[in-house]
């Protein structure tokens, strides 16, 4: 399935962009999606740095399962105020 | 202002946002005010970038009234944060809790803004006078020799 995932901040900076389609097989997760992203864009964090995602504007699990239409987010440490 | 959580581009006005949880029942009103400081790990900020995902921005500021509600009893609660450009002190986040009594007001006052910056996807970007950096993204530094190239990194 085709996801679109969005990026921000850092991320956005890094992927020089502020979304990206990704292919991933039905019924992928959270972190199959991850993984994949991170292949297609290695700069945006190092290896041992887990990426947080937010589906549906809530933030995910790992072992989250994805659909179609997901609002997906990639989202880099928080710092507001 | 519309409602009790604003996020928005213009300069912010705490009165406003105070006038918001001001009812005859609360004797106690606190508003915290956050300024875009001058100075950031020894060296001098010219200014600073806010940037937000708006609706989930908006989602996690309401969950937080809910938990000051829960925690404390606090009804009368309202949030405003600046994104985009900000100068030097400047301010870029108020928060106003008004509660019958003081104790309430002021500690509600307080977890609202540890929450916001746990869980509220804002960020904010220091601009120095020879480069910028995204705060507490440290943890993002590639290590030097970890296999991707110096020149394509952004910092």
């Amino acid at each position: 399935m085709q996801l679109t995932v969005r990026f921000f901040a850092l991320y956005r900076e890094r992927a020089g962009r502020s979304a990206a389609t990704v292919e991933t097989p039905a019924g992928a997760t959270v972190a199959d999606l991850v993984g994949l992203v991170r292949q297609q864009f290695p700069r945006l964090a190092p290896p041992e740095v887990q990426i947080v995602v937010a589906v549906n504007e809530e933030y995910a699990e790992p072992d989250t399962a994805l659909h179609p239409g997901d609002e997906i987010c990639l989202i880099p440490p928080v710092s507001g105020g | 202002m519309q409602g009790m959580i604003e996020i928005t581009r213009q300069p912010l006005n705490p009165e406003e946002v105070t006038d918001l949880v001001r009812q005859d029942y609360n004797g106690a009103v606190v508003t915290f005010l956050g300024t875009t400081r001058d100075f950031s790990e020894g060296k001098a900020v010219v200014h600073l970038e806010y940037e937000a995902y708006e609706s989930m921005a908006v989602k996690k500021l309401e969950e937080i009234c809910q938990e000051l509600r829960a925690e404390f009893g606090v009804a009368d609660v309202a949030i405003a944060h600046r994104i985009g450009p900000v100068d030097i002190g400047q301010i870029s986040l108020v928060v106003a809790v008004a509660s019958p009594h003081r104790k309430e007001a002021f500690l509600a006052c307080h977890e609202a803004v540890n929450r916001l910056k746990e869980i509220v996807p804002i960020w904010k970007k220091e601009v120095f006078a020879d480069g910028a950096h995204w705060v507490a993204c440290a943890d993002h530094e590639f290590a030097p020799g970890a296999g991707i190239p110096a020149a394509a990194s952004d910092d």
